[in-house]
C-alpha cells in the first residue's frame, strides 16, 4: 500500500514535471523580485482578462488528434483585421468591440478553413506544418496591411494609414474600444479592479467546451483523435471533422485576439499576433497539458504560472545582477524551452507509461519471497 | 419462409487481381436465418468474396469484379461498406478495429450514438447533439446481450484481452437494429476454445431469430457444429456445397486439399544432454496475458511446447523474452545471460521470433515478399550483402535474395504471383507462411514460434508443422513453440509446458495422455507429477 502510494506520487510529480519546475522558479523569484501580493493579484488578474480566452482556444484540436496547433495564429490575424476596420470607421465602445469579433469571423473561417485542408495533407505531422503556415500567413498579412489597406482597401483614417498614403502603421491605437469590456461591470476588490464581464465571456466559453465534449461532434472528435482509420471506417468523415476542429479554433482565437487587445489598448500591427501563437502554446504547456491531452484547469493554470514568471523575472534579474533587460531575454527562451522540453517529455514519458506497469509486477514478486 | 427469393443471391461472382483470378465463377444462395459455412485453402478466396459482397473499396481500386448480387430479390451492388450498412450487412474482419481509448459502450455505438436535441442543433446542425449516455449504455448492454457474454459496457478496450475485443466488435455489428445478414471472418482465431463455445450458441440464437450469417473458420469443427450449409472454395471455385448434415469433417478437409490427408506418426520423445536456454523467474506486462513467474529449461535441439487456455500468460513468454513487451528476469542463452527489454539484444543473441499477431510486428505490407523474406537477416546478421571494394561499400545480392525466396515460396507451398508481389495482397494465411519464412531465413539458434497455424487451413498446417521438424532435425535448430491447439502441440513437440495464471502449471512429455495436459490446464496436477 505504501509502496503504491510513493508510486502514485512519482507519477504525479512526472506528469506535471513542467507546472513544478514553474512554481518552484517563482517561489525562489518571487522574494527576490520585492513585489507585493496585492500588486501580484493585480497583474494576474489582467493576465488572466487578457490571455485565458486564446489559451482556450487551443483545446479543441488537441481533442481531434491535431496537436498544439498554430493555427491559431491566424485567428489572431483576422481578429487584427477587424479591428483595423472598426478603428478606421470610428466605432467605438462594446460596439466597436463586438462589430470586429464579428468582422474577424468570415476571415478566420476562411483561413481555418485553409488551414485544416493543408493539415489534412499532412497527417501526423499537424504542429510543424501550422507553425510554417503561421509564417508564410504571416507575409500574407504583411503584403495586405502593408500594402493593401489604403490603396485596394479602403481606409480613409490618417491616424493608422501610415504617413505615404497606404499600409497601416506599426502601431494602432485603440483607445476608442480601450477596455470597453473590461470596464462594462467593474467589481473593486481592494485596490484591484476585477472585469467581470470579461470573466463572464470567458466562463460562457468554457462552458461551452464542456458541453462540446459531450456532444456528437465532440465524440467524433474524441475518436479521430485516437485512432484516425477506425474512425473513418465507422463512417466519420474525418477530414470534415478536423477542418471543423481547426476552424471553432481560429473563430474562437479571433474572438481572443480582440478581446487580448482591448485590455492593452494598442495594436502593434505586424507583431501581435506571432507573440501571442508562441505565448498561448507555451502558457498552455506550463499548465501541465501536452501534445494529446489539454483541459480547462491546465489552460487556467498555465496562465497565471507562465505570467506571473513574467511579471517577477525583469525584477529579480535587476535586484539580483542588476539587470531588467534579463526578463526580457528570458521570456522569449522559456517559450521556445518550454515547448521543446514538453515535446520531449511527451515522448519519454509515453516510453515510461508503458514500463511501469512491468514494475509494478515485478515488485509483486519480490514481496512473495 | 422459403415462398419467394433467397435473402441473399451472389450468382456468377469472378474477380481476378491484374491478371491473377482468384474467383471463377462463384454462384451461392442463403436463406433467411441460415449459417452459411464458407471453408477453402489459405487463399482459396474467401475474404475476397466477402469483400465484393460487402462493397470494400480495395475491389473496385483493383478493378472490380463480374457477377450479380441480389439481396432479397433486388439487384445490388455495393461500392462502400456504408451502402451495405444501410441494406443490413455486418461484417467482422479478419483484424480489429476499435478505438483502445474509448469503452466497450462507445467503441459498440461508434458513430452511431444515441443523441438529444438542444437549441444548438437548430442552428448548427445534427452533430451539435447532445450524447445520451444512459440511453447508450443501455443500448450496448443489449448488444452485449445479443452476444451472449459477460462484458462490462465501461471497460476501455485497451484493458481487454483479446477475446473480449472479438466479442465488443460483433456486438458492434449486433447492433446495428437493421442487421439481416452478418458476414464473420475468422472470429474464432482469436478465441479460447470455451470462448469460441459461447459464440457459437450466441450464432445458433441470432440464427433462430432470423438473422442469416456467413461464418469462415479453419476450424472445421466449429463448422459442422453449427452451420446449416456447408460451401467449399478450391482456387475461386466451388468444388462442393452440401447441408452439413450430409457431410463430416473428413470429407470436408479431402474436398478442400483436394487430396487425402496423411496423418503423421509421431516419433518416440528424444532424450537430451545440455541445457541450451535457461529462465528463471520470469515477468512480462503484456496486457492481457501476463507472465507472473515462469521458470524452465529448454534442451539444445530439443522442439519444446508451451500450451494453456487464452489470457493465462503463454503468450507473454516469448513476447516478453524477445523485448516486446516490458519484463525482467533471468534468461541465460548457452551459458550467456541475455538481456531483457530489447529486442535488438534477442535478435543478435541468437533468437527468432514468429509472433502471433502478424498484423502489426510481422510484416512490412507494402513491400515485395523477397524484401520482407530477408529484411531481419539482412539487418541483423548482414547476410546477402556483398561487399564492394574492400569493406567500404555493401551491396544488396539481388539474386541471392531471390533465390531465397523462392526456395521458401516452394517449400511452404505460398500461394502468391511471385516473389515480387507485396505482402499486402496476400491471403491471410498466406501471409503467416512468409512470417514464419522470415523467421527461418536467420537460422536463429531459438526460435520461438507463437500460433504458427493460427489462421492455416488444414492442409497447409501439415507443411507448416513439417517445415518446423526439418528444421529442427536437419539445422538443429532449438523450436520453443506456443499454441492453443494441444493436439498440435502433442504432434511436434518432445516436452510441454502448461500455463496457468501467469505461472508453469506443469511440463510433460508430449507422449503423455492429452487428459493429463486438460487437467494442469484446470490448475489440478495429474497423479504422478511432470518429468524435469
Ligand atoms: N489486394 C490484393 N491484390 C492482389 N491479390 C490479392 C489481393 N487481395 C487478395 N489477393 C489474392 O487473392 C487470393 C485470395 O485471397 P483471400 O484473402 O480471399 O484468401 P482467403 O480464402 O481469405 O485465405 P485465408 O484463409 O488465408 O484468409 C490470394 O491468392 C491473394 O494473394
Ligand atoms: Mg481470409
Amino acid at each position: 500500500m505504501l509502496k503504491n502510494d510513493k508510486d502514485n506520487v512519482i507519477k504525479f510529480l512526472e506528469t506535471n514535471l513542467v507546472p513544478i519546475l514553474f512554481v518552484i522558479i517563482i517561489a525562489f523569484a518571487l522574494p527576490l523580485s520585492g513585489f507585493s501580493v496585492r500588486y501580484l493579484f493585480n497583474e494576474i488578474i489582467v493576465r488572466l482578462v487578457r490571455n485565458l480566452f486564446l489559451v482556450l482556444a487551443l483545446l479543441l484540436p488537441i481533442m481531434a488528434g491535431m496537436g498544439l496547433n498554430f493555427g491559431m495564429v491566424l485567428g489572431a490575424m483576422a481578429g487584427e483585421i477587424g479591428l483595423i476596420f472598426i478603428t478606421d470607421w470610428n466605432i467605438t465602445g462594446l460596439h466597436g468591440m463586438f462589430l470586429a469579433m464579428i468582422l474577424s469571423i468570415p476571415l478566420s473561417i476562411l483561413l481555418g478553413w485553409m488551414c485544416g485542408k493543408i493539415l489534412n495533407r499532412a497527417k501526423g505531422r499537424e504542429m510543424v506544418t501550422s507553425y510554417i503556415l503561421g509564417f508564410f500567413m504571416n507575409g500574407v498579412y504583411q503584403l495586405v496591411v502593408l500594402y493593401g489597406m489604403g490603396s485596394v482597401i479602403p481606409i480613409a483614417s490618417d491616424s493608422i494609414v501610415l504617413s505615404r498614403g497606404y499600409g497601416i502603421r506599426n502601431a494602432v491605437n485603440l483607445t476608442g474600444i480601450r477596455q470597453s469590456l473590461d470596464k462594462l461591470l467593474p467589481l473593486k476588490i481592494g485596490t484591484t479592479l476585477i472585469p467581470v464581464a470579461t470573466f463572464a465571456l470567458i466562463a460562457v466559453l468554457c462552458v461551452f467546451i464542456i458541453w462540446f465534449r459531450r456532444t456528437k461532434l465532440g465524440q467524433d472528435m474524441r475518436a479521430i483523435g485516437q485512432d484516425m482509420a477506425v474512425a473513418e471506417a465507422s463512417g466519420i468523415d474525418v477530414a470534415r471533422t478536423r477542418i471543423i476542429s481547426i476552424i471553432i479554433s481560429t473563430v474562437l482565437a479571433g474572438f481572443g485576439m480582440v478581446i487580448y487587445l482591448q485590455n492593452i489598448g494598442t495594436m502593434n500591427t505586424y507583431n501581435s499576433h506571432e507573440q501571442v501563437g508562441m505565448f498561448s502554446i507555451a502558457a498552455l504547456l506550463v499548465g501541465g497539458a501536452s501534445v494529446n491531452r489539454a483541459k480547462i484547469g491546465n489552460a487556467i493554470l498555465g496562465v497565471v504560472l507562465f505570467h506571473l514568471m513574467f511579471v517577477i523575472s525583469p525584477m529579480a534579474g535587476k535586484n539580483l545582477i542588476g539587470q531588467a533587460q534579463l526578463g526580457e531575454y528570458f521570456r522569449v527562451f522559456v517559450s521556445y524551452g518550454v515547448i521543446s522540453i514538453s515535446l520531449v517529455l511527451y515522448a519519454i514519458r509515453k516510453q515510461r507509461d508503458k514500463a511501469r506497469a512491468g514494475i509494478a509486477l515485478a515488485d509483486a514478486q519480490e514481496v512473495r519471497d | 419462409m422459403k415462398d419467394k427469393s433467397p435473402l441473399l443471391e451472389m450468382r456468377n461472382i469472378s474477380k481476378d487481381f491484374f491478371g491473377n483470378s482468384v474467383l471463377k465463377d462463384v454462384s451461392f444462395k442463403l436463406e433467411k436465418g441460415e449459417i452459411l459455412g464458407l471453408v477453402g485453402e489459405n487463399g482459396a478466396g474467401k475474404t475476397t468474396l466477402m469483400k465484393i459482397l460487402f462493397g470494400m473499396t480495395v475491389i473496385r481500386d483493383t478493378g472490380g469484379y463480374s457477377g450479380e448480387i441480389f439481396l432479397e430479390g433486388k439487384p445490388v451492388s455495393y461500392k462502400t461498406p456504408f451502402e451495405a450498412l444501410d441494406d443490413g450487412i455486418g461484417m467482422v474482419h479478419q483484424e480489429f478495429s476499435l478505438l483502445p481509448g474509448f469503452t466497450a459502450a462507445e467503441n459498440i455505438l461508434l458513430n452511431r450514438e444515441s443523441t438529444k436535441n438542444n437549441f444548438m442543433t437548430e442552428l448548427f446542425g445534427d452533430r451539435m447533439k447532445n450524447l445520451d449516455r444512459k440511453d447508450m449504455r443501455k443500448r450496448a448492454l443489449k448488444a452485449i446481450g445479443k452476444v451472449g457474454v459477460q462484458l462490462h459496457e465501461d471497460m476501455l478496450i485497451s484493458d481487454m484481452p483479446v477475446g473480449h475485443k472479438q466479442f465488443t466488435e460483433i456486438a458492434r455489428e449486433l447492433e446495428k437494429d437493421n442487421i439481416k445478414l452478418l458476414v464473420l471472418d475468422e472470429p474464432t482465431a482469436v478465441l479460447a476454445e470455451s470462448e469460441a463455445e459461447i459464440l457459437l450458441k450466441s450464432m445458433k440464437k441470432l440464427s433462430s431469430e432470423g438473422i442469416s450469417i456467413i461464418f469462415i473458420s479453419h476450424r472445421l469443427r466449429e463448422i459442422i457444429n453449427i452451420t446449416d450449409k456447408i460451401l467449399i472454395l478450391r482456387d475461386g471455385r466451388i468444388i462442393q456445397e452440401k447441408p452439413t448434415s450430409s457431410t463430416n469433417i473428413s470429407e470436408i478437409a479431402e474436398a478442400m486439399v483436394g487430396r487425402e490427408l496423411e496423418v503423421s506418426k509421431r516419433e518416440d520423445v528424444r532424450v537430451f544432454d545440455r541445457t541450451f536456454l535457461s529462465v528463471s523467474r520470469l515477468w512480462v506486462n503484456m496486457p492481457g496475458e501476463t507472465v507472473r513467474d515462469v521458470s524452465f529449461d529448454v534442451n539444445e535441439g530439443e522442439i519444446f511446447g508451451i500450451g494453456g487456455l487464452a489470457g493465462q500468460g503463454k503468450l507473454g513468454i516469448p513476447n516478453g523474452i524477445m523485448g516486446l513487451f516490458p519484463g525482467g528476469g533471468e534468461i541465460i542463452l548457452d551459458g550467456k545471460k541475455i538481456g531483457l527489454n530489447s529486442p535488438r539484444i534477442a535478435l543478435d543473441s541468437g533468437m527468432a521470433f514468429v509472433s502471433e499477431d502478424r498484423r502489426d510486428v510481422g510484416l512490412l505490407l507494402d513491400e515485395p515478399l523477397d524484401w520482407n523474406i530477408s529484411f531481419t537477416a539482412m539487418q541483423v546478421q548482414n547476410k546477402f550483402l556483398k561487399p564492394i571494394f574492400g569493406n567500404l561499400i555493401k551491396w544488396r545480392d539481388e539474386k541471392a535474395i531471390q533465390n531465397a525466396a523462392k526456395g521458401f515460396i516452394d517449400a511452404l507451398e505460398i500461394k502468391c504471383t511471385g516473389y515480387s508481389q507485396k505482402a499486402q495482397e496476400l491471403s491471410g494465411g498466406n501471409q503467416q507462411k512468409i512470417c514464419l519464412a522470415k523467421a527461418f531465413i536467420v537460422e536463429p539458434r531459438v526460435l520461438f514460434v507463437s500460433e504458427p497455424t493460427r489462421g492455416i487451413d488444414v492442409g497447409a498446417k501439415k507443411i507448416v508443422l513439417d517445415t518446423l521438424i526439418k528444421n529442427n532435425r536437419e539445422k538443429g535448430t532449438t523450436i520453443i513453440m506456443i499454441s492453443s491447439e494441444l493436439e498440435e502441440l502433442r504432434s511436434v513437440c518432445d516436452r510441454i509446458a502448461i500455463v496457468d495464471e501467469g505461472k508453469i502449471a506443469g511440463i510433460l512429455p508430449a507422449t503423455r495422455p492429452a487428459a493429463d495436459f486438460g487437467l494442469l490446464m484446470l490448475g489440478t496436477a495429474p497423479v504422478s507429477g511432470g518429468a524435469e
